[in-house]
Order: C-alpha cells, then structure tokens, then sequence
C-alpha cells in the first residue's frame, strides 16, 4: 500500500494537474487508502495539506491517472487489465498500421507474378507456332516431291495404330501440339 | 491419371462426423466406385469430351453430356469466389499480427468497436473486413473493390493453368496435389501436440449412431460423393479421353476412390485435432471470464477460485448467495457445447481455422500455410471444372477452327469473371450458398442416374462389359454388373426423392447475419422470398432440363426422318471401332495424314 502511495504522489504532483503551489505542500501522507481488502482493492482519495483538509476532487484525479495510466502500469508492472481503475475505461491505443495496408503489397506481388507467366505462355506459345507452320509447309513440299510407301493392315495404316503409347487425341489436336503425359 | 480433390474440407466439417463415416463409406462402396469406373471406361473408350461422347453413346442420351457441361459451367462460377475468399485470407497472413486476431477500436477510442465486440474478432473479420455482409438476401449491397481485386487474380491464376488445355493444366496438377499432402503432414504433427486435441480425435471418432436416423446425414454423404470424386461433371469423361485405350481404367477407379478416401481421412484428423484446441481453448476462456467476474464481485483474493474447482465454487456460491451468482448472468460453460459448434456452409473454414491459428504460436506462418494448401486444394478442383467446360467447346468444329485454344480459354475466364462479379456484392455469400445447394446437388443426381441407366440398358451392359474387357483384358467381375445394373440406379433414385421430398417439407431458410437482430452474435434465420426459391429451382432444374430435351429433340427427328440411313445407329458402335475411327483424314495431325491412300 505505501508503494502505491507513494507512486500516486509523485505522479500526482510531477505530472498531475495539480497546481504549482500545492505541489511542494504535497506528501505522502496525503494518499488516503480505505476499504483495503484481500483482493488488493481499495479506494483512495488525495487531500491537499492546505489549512482546510480537502480532498481533491475527483475529476482531477480522473483526469491525472487518464495521462498517466502508462506511467502507473509500468510503475507496478501490470497492465490495463490488471490494474483496473474503476470508472476510469482506459483509452486504448489503436493497432498499429502502416501507411499501405500490407495485403496491398503482397496482392500486387501475386498479380505481376501471374501476369508475367500469362505473358511468358502466351508469347512462348505464339512462337512454337510459327516455327510449326514454318516446318510443316517445309514438309509438304517435300512430300509432293517423294513418294512414300505405306503399310497397310485391315485397310488402316500401321503408323496410325500405336496402341501401346497414348493416342493422340485427333479432336483436341487441331493445333499440331502434343500433351504432357499423365 | 489427374485426381481432384473437390471440397475435401467441405466433408471435414459437418457436424455428425463420427457417425458421418458411415454413409460416407456405404455412398462411396455403391455409388462412387461404380459411376467413376464408369466413367473413366467411357471417356477412355470413346475418347471424346463429355457432351460428344454422350452423343455418341446414344443420340437420346446427348442431354447427359450438355447437362454435365452446364452443371461444370454453374460450379466454375462460384467455386472460384471460394477461392478468392482464401486468396484474401493469404494475402492477409502477411501482416503482423494478423487482422483477425483482434477487434478495431471505436471512434473514441474507449472501447472496441461493437459489433467486433458482441461476436468475435474472427467473425467481424469474416462478416464485416471480408464479406461486408448484408443482413439478408434480398439486399444486394455494393460491390467490394478487394474482392474484385481477388477475383481478377484468381481467375488470372485460372487461366494461367488451364491456357493450353491439358498440356499446362498437367504440370501444374503437380504442384497442386503434392503440396497439400506436405502441409496437412505439418499440420498434423503440430495439431497432435496442442492441448485438448484428443478431445477433439475422441469427438471424431465416436459414432453417434442417433444422427444416422437423420436423412439429412445420407443425404449429404451422397452427394458429397459427387463433389469428392467429381462425378457427373464431364471433366473425368474428358481427362481419360487423353489416356492410352489400353489403361487400366478399372484399377484407376478403385485407386482413385481410395487414395481420396484415405487423404480425406488422413486430412480430418489435424483439422479434428485443431477444432479440440479451439473448443478447449473456448471452454477455458469462458471459465475465466466467470471466474473473473465471481471474484470480482465476491471480492475474493485472487487466484482462489481455478478452473478445476470452478463447479465446486459455483454450488457453494450458489446455495450461500444464489441473487449475487444470479445477477452476475454467468454463462454456461460446456466442452461439449464448443466441441459441437460448427458453422455450415464456406464461411467455417474461415471462421473456425482462423481462430485456432491465432492461438498457436507462430500464427502468421501456420495462417500462409494453411492459406496456400487451401488455395492449392480448390485449385485443382477449378482444373477439372474448367477441363469440363472448355473440352465440349472445343468439340464444336467451328469454335476450334475459328478461334484458338489460348483465346477460347482467355474468353472463357473472363465470361466467367464478369458473371461471377455478383458474387463479389454484399449478398455475395448468401448466393454461394444458394448455388452450393442447389446447383451442385440435384443435377448432379439426376445426370449420375441417366448416365447409368444408359449405359445399363440403352448401350445395354453386354456391349459395355465388352469393352471394357477390349480396354483392360478383363471381364467386369459380379460386383461392377450388379451396381451399375440395379443398385446404384436405385441408390440415386431414393437419394433424389428423398432429397425432393426433404425441400418440400420445411421451406428453406437461411441464415443471416445481421447486427440489429436482437439474439445477435447468433444468426436470424430467415425464410426465402419466393423470387429467390424461383431461382433456385430453375438452378436445379436448368441443367437437369436438358436431358429429355435432347432426347425429345432427337426422337422427334427420328420421326421425321424415319428412313434417313445416316443417323447413327447404337448397334453398329463399339470400342474396338471407335478407336479405329481416329484415322479419319479430316480430324488428323501429320502423323495420321498418311492415311490417305495413295
């Protein structure tokens, strides 16, 4: 209990907002604690040691322990919920939070990451293309000069049956490309 | 073979858990196995996608195919809105401390702000950060930027996969189904070391045999069948198309099924021992905050009253002073209570997982890495309705010749952006709800039970057992000839009825969230007006409509050209042929061009 006397007096009278002239009057034994119970819960009140004993009047004292609610908490090493001052809510700090929200920056990481690929695909792809239809009209003109024998077996051609590789599914290769194996 | 892993932790999460694996196993023994070893035999035998191998099957049963493409369409579109919720859940994961683990303060800064206050910090996150919730459906609210930010992405990632087809779709599968194995491995080994997590194994584990009388339960076992295996979507027919006609489809199935069934399992148990940390840790809280307050009020030194006398505290205080305990309005604190809190629908994930994370230490690396393996999971279930959308279309002569395979994707995804932007607005999740329930239940259903039933006794199971004994070197054996002829036709047939039968009987109601209500953090049950019943019925009805279209289409044709010789004939079809049939000049690539006789 003197503890938390004498800490309420030296913030009452360095930082309070009680006056200049009370300050040096001021002392220890001017922090009253009453209904002190097992619960390490009291009330207190501060009287000014002026003549007429008076005591301070709350809102002050209110208004004091708002500034330094800190100071007090770091004084006993306890917090907001484990120091509570009745009737005082304390006022919270906000979350901290920086200038750009954080999602912001890692969502724009994520976008030019898949636009890059999209484009990388794209052009990737534009290019097997031209090289296909350049390899192609190169092998027409080649074919239009040789003559090529074919096997043939129940009126289908040999090389069109490799039933032991995956086919190549005539539907879905209208471009000329071939598929990763499953 | 690609395997899908659609809303496996949508199955993870229903409340009747234990009890659950019992239709689970029965759905899957009579229902899934069958339907997918049918479908990958057709796909592999006709190898077409799903609306021209239907054709193909039978010109009556072409309605399956268009209906199978019209389903993958209506889940494509808001499944990637699922997606996009996790995807701002990842990007969230970065911050330090994360967003969700506590409430913003109101405008004086004196306390919390109160909606934040009176639910969660998690749900405030959810309903408000996220959602922006409306409190009913029929207020659309606004559109969210961050969504449509997310979306954008989402759907780019989409399209960055699937932009060549199969051929990029196939090695990003890699990615997407190893992944998820290693972070479920890492989750279970920290899961199991978290206190109360044998509550949440043995809550797990335990049957409540009570629940199975509930239809509701067989219900949803069947059809989470559906969505585990991706049956009935046209993606499976399209995906064993590519496969040699040689492969072993029966072994597939059985494998696939399997495999599924084991992730599934071996995935519920990091999550059932997270949601036992979470309900223990909820359990704890509650305790002291009444501890709290009893001191408080009763002025007793601190640490007299602990969580292990608390009851016996309680039935002191309460025979001594019963108006004090009363007027402190002490919640009731029971395990059992938390262990059974669960939130239906997509928002659980989002609400439950987060806020276990927030308890383990290190949150912000457990929030990335559970973020990316849901990201991966879902990702992989886009492929295969993407592949079911965009194969069909790519049969149609004339899109192909016309338009290329990476501008007919690019198309496709942003068709789907622009549609899927309503789910972006405030009312956004009540209409995934509607979708998830209607669009990916019923039709799904009814195409599974056509395509069995046409094969069974339209291509006739003789001809079919024939084909398959072509593609694998084996006879189906009894087991494959009794479900796919009478029982699983029958199991669909009284899932559906008693699906239809479950919805006429209470009027479907949901579930809002809305401040003002004044049993509020808890949801107002609210009714659908009848504009929104209309649209859910024409969701389930739409793709189911198909089927006797098609059919009534064709036999009206066959009626008017009765004699005309060059409509296809079931009879003269088969395997055999079929594959025989891919050295036709006109559909081939130089290899086979030398077919032409010379």
């Amino acid at each position: 209990m003197l503890s938390f006397a004498s800490q309420m007096h030296r913030m009452l009278s360095k930082y309070g907002l009680v006056s200049k002239q009370l300050w040096e009057i001021m002392q220890i034994s001017n922090i009253l604690l009453c209904n002190v119970t097992d619960r390490v819960s009291f009330w207190f009140v501060v009287t000014d040691s002026s003549e007429n004993v008076t005591t301070v009047p709350g809102s002050e004292v209110e208004a004091a322990i708002r500034m330094n609610r800190n100071r007090i908490n770091s004084a006993f090493l306890l917090s907001d919920k484990t120091l509570q001052f009745l009737k005082i809510t304390p006022t919270l700090s906000p979350p901290v939070e920086p200038s750009t929200p954080v999602w912001l920056i890692v969502f724009g990481v994520v976008l030019c990451l898949i636009l890059a690929g999209i484009v990388f695909l794209v052009v990737a792809g534009i290019r097997q293309r031209k090289k296909k239809n350049k390899e192609s009209t190169e092998r027409e003109n080649l074919e239009e000069k040789c003559e090529v024998t074919i096997t043939v077996e129940n009126g289908i051609p040999c090389e069109a049956l490799d039933l032991k590789a995956g086919h190549i599914n005539g539907v879905f290769a209208a471009d000329n490309e071939r598929f990763t194996s499953l | 073979m690609c395997r899908r892993h659609n809303k496996d932790h949508e199955i993870l999460f229903s409340r009747e858990r234990g009890a659950f694996l019992i239709p689970y196993f029965i759905a899957l023994l009579f229902e899934g196995i069958p339907l997918l070893h049918l479908e990958l035999a057709l796909g592999q035998c006709l190898r077409k996608g799903s609306i021209r191998a239907w054709n193909t099957v039978s010109p009556y049963l072409g309605g399956v195919g268009v209906g199978s493409w019209m389903v993958s369409v209506l889940v494509s579109l808001y499944y990637n809105t699922v997606l996009t919720w996790v995807m701002w859940y990842f990007i969230n994961s970065f911050q330090e401390p994360l967003p969700w683990s506590a409430c913003p303060l109101n405008e004086n800064r004196t306390g919390f702000n109160e909606e934040c206050y009176r639910s969660t910090a998690v749900n405030y996150f959810w309903y408000r950060k996220t959602l922006n919730i409306t409190p009913n459906v029929t207020e659309s609210g606004t559109l969210q930027w961050w969504l449509i930010l997310c979306l954008a992405a989402c759907w780019a990632i989409v399209y960055l996969c699937t932009i060549r087809g199969i051929e990029t779709t196939g090695k990003a599968i890699y990615v997407t189904a190893i992944f998820p194995y290693l972070v479920l491995t890492i989750f279970l080994i920290h899961g199991l070391t978290l206190p109360g997590a044998t509550d949440g194994l043995a809550y797990l584990f335990t049957p409540n045999l009570n629940t199975l009388k509930n239809p509701r339960v067989w219900l949803d076992a069947a059809t989470q069948i559906f969505f585990s295996l991706s049956l009935a979507f046209g993606g499976l027919i399209a995906f064993s198309s590519y496969n040699s006609p040689k492969n072993d489809c029966e072994k597939d199935a059985v494998t696939v099924a399997i495999v599924n069934s084991m992730t599934s399992l071996y995935a519920s148990i990091p999550v059932f021992s997270v949601l036992g940390f979470k309900a223990t840790t909820g359990y704890w809280d509650c305790l002291d905050r009444n501890i709290i307050s009893i001191i408080n009020e009763f002025d007793l030194p601190e640490e007299s009253i602990m969580r292990e006398n608390y009851t016996a505290w309680i039935s002191f205080l309460n025979s001594s002073h019963p108006e004090k305990i009363a007027g402190l309005k002490l919640k009731s604190c029971d395990l059992q209570e938390f262990l059974d809190q669960s939130v239906s629908g997509t928002g659980l994930v989002f609400i439950i997982f987060t806020q276990a994370i927030i308890l383990m230490p290190g949150s912000r690396a457990w929030a990335i890495l559970f973020f990316i393996m849901l990201f991966c999971l879902g990702l992989s279930s886009m492929f295969g309705n993407i592949e079911g959308v965009f194969t069909p279309l790519l049969e149609l002569r004339i899109i192909s010749k016309t338009i290329r395979k990476e501008l007919l994707s690019g198309i496709i995804c942003l068709i789907c952006f622009i549609i899927a932007l309503c789910f972006t607005l405030g009312s956004g999740s009540y209409w995934i709800d509607i979708f998830d329930s209607y669009a990916g239940t019923v039709p799904l259903l009814v195409i599974a039970f056509f395509e069995v039933i046409g094969v069974a006794y339209v291509y006739k199971i003789k001809r079919f057992s024939k084909d398959v004994k072509w593609m694998t070197g084996r006879k189906p054996n009894l087991y494959w000839q009794i479900t796919w002829r009478f029982i699983s036709p029958l199991l669909l047939l009284i899932v559906f009825l008693a699906f239809v039968a479950l919805q006429i009987q209470k009027p479907s109601s949901y579930a809002a969230w809305n401040p003002k209500y004044e049993g509020f953090p808890m949801k107002e049950e609210k009714v659908y007006p009848p504009w929104v019943l209309a649209i859910c019925v024409l969701l389930a009805v739409l793709p189911c409509v198909f089927v006797p279209l098609v059919a009534l289409f064709n036999l009206i044709k066959q009626m008017c050209r009765s004699k005309d010789t060059s409509f296809i004939q079931p009879e003269v079809f088969s395997c055999q042929e079929a594959n025989c049939n891919f050295c036709h000049p006109k559909e081939s690539i130089p290899i086979v061009s030398v077919c032409k006789k010379k």
